[in-house]
């Protein structure tokens, strides 16, 4: 079972915008009561397509900077980064197929 | 198999007839929504008029220990969305976002109510862009900042208020001259120095080219038009009833909320109840809410013991 990793200030640069394959981040925040519902989807989207698409949680309160840097006022937000660019952005919690269906260009 | 009873959405309606109902042996099944479990309870902060909790209760809080409390007498939890029901015959199909078919014999509706928009093509654009339907999920992005809540009612007035605690300004944009929320909350927000009320005034565009930068005002009484900087806006206008599904199927007032038969949860469909916020265009309570599930159970369960 691959779950999402997680990403900081230290790693974000390596694990996401350096990375040969989609990235998704998704930001979030423990008193996010969405951001919570959407989790478990997150992981098992990553379970089964973590082969193409990489699924990582960035939490807003521990990396304030970055959340600042990318724009975040609504979470959860998710952002998929290719070759370094923010490509796709989806804001509030979806159900599973709602997710898959925008995320199908990667997955 | 076919089981007695599925229950559909899971704020304190759909938990509280989910506990009746397991407590009464109907083993319910319980779709719980795959986002949008717990209701809108979810996105609130402290619930101070929920009878029994002196010191009040976080709305996550309750909405766990209801569940908890249907999963200890036997209640089936299913964390997905019921996409499709045909409720017409005697036995009631619905099938899942995972693509499962599950039938039963009677089904109680508690989807409840999703956040109105204001109806601005802008307002759409700008979502997530300093559009925000969720002060509890959002306020913290606006941290010193001037923002604006847009309503008059409970809810407008309780964001407003939450949002004091980032916000440097709030401004509470309401187009009538007086608060519909509840007098003790209504206080608060107007003897609040963080929060300003702009009375008579509605919002009729979002302006921002990525992100909110300004609100178009109108005055309601003297039409005049005017333009005001905000970096956020917050909509609290109420609610819609989240009927979408049963549309075409049952009978529903004009606004799209279920109708019932007088004081029960009956719906013109035999074998199909409704309760919560689903039903209500009056009260709209937690507890009012959880009342009409355990209608809604005892309803279900005299139907089916004929």
């Amino acid at each position: 079972m691959m779950s999402a990793g997680k990403v900081t200030v230290d790693n974000f640069d390596e694990v996401v915008l350096k990375s040969s394959k989609p990235v998704l981040v998704d930001f979030w925040a423990e008193w996010c009561g969405p951001c919570r519902a959407v989790g478990p989807i997150l992981d098992e989207i990553s379970n089964e397509y973590g082969d193409k698409l990489t699924i990582v949680k960035l939490n807003t309160d521990e990396e304030s900077a970055l959340a600042i840097k990318y724009g975040v006022t609504s979470i959860p937000m998710l952002n998929v980064y290719v070759n370094g660019e923010v490509v796709k952005t989806i804001i509030g919690a979806k159900p599973k197929p709602a997710l898959l269906k925008e995320l199908a260009e990667f997955i | 198999m076919i089981k007695d009873l599925v229950i559909v959405g899971s704020g304190p309606a759909g938990y509280t007839a989910a506990i009746y109902a397991a407590r009464a042996q109907l083993n319910p099944v319980i779709y719980e929504g795959s986002v949008t479990a717990g209701g809108a309870l979810m996105n609130t902060t402290e619930v101070e008029n929920f009878p029994g909790f002196v010191d009040g209760v976080m709305g996550p809080d309750l909405m766990d220990s209801m569940r908890k409390q249907a999963k200890r007498f036997g209640a089936e939890l299913i964390t997905d969305d019921v996409v499709e029901m045909d409720l017409s015959g005697d036995i009631k199909i619905l099938k899942d976002g995972s693509g499962n078919t599950v039938q039963a014999k009677a089904v109680i509706l508690a989807m409840g109510s999703a956040y109105k928009e204001i109806g601005l093509e802008n307002e759409k654009r700008l979502s997530g862009r300093g559009v925000s339907w969720c002060a509890t999920c959002d306020g913290f992005f606006f941290r010193d900042q001037v923002i604006a809540v847009v309503g008059g009612g409970d809810s407008a007035v309780e964001e407003a208020t939450f949002l004091t605690k980032f916000a440097s300004k709030v401004v509470l944009i309401h187009r009538r001259d007086s608060l519909r929320a509840s007098k003790i909350m209504a206080d608060r927000a107007l003897t609040n120095p963080k929060i300003e009320m702009l009375w008579n005034t509605e919002v009729i565009d979002v302006l921002g080219a990525d992100k909110v930068s300004a609100l178009q005002l109108r005055n309601t009484v003297t039409g005049e038009e005017s333009k005001r900087d905000f970096t956020g806006l917050f909509v609290a206008i109420g609610h819609i009833p989240r009927s979408e599904l049963v549309t075409s199927q049952i009978t529903l007032n004009e606004e799209g909320y279920v109708s019932v038969d007088g004081r029960s949860t009956r719906t013109n469909l035999k074998g199909v109840f409704a309760c919560g916020d689903l039903v209500d265009f009056t009260y709209r309570q937690a507890i009012t809410a959880a009342g009409s599930g355990c209608q809604a159970a005892l309803d279900a369960e005299k139907f089916l013991s004929h």
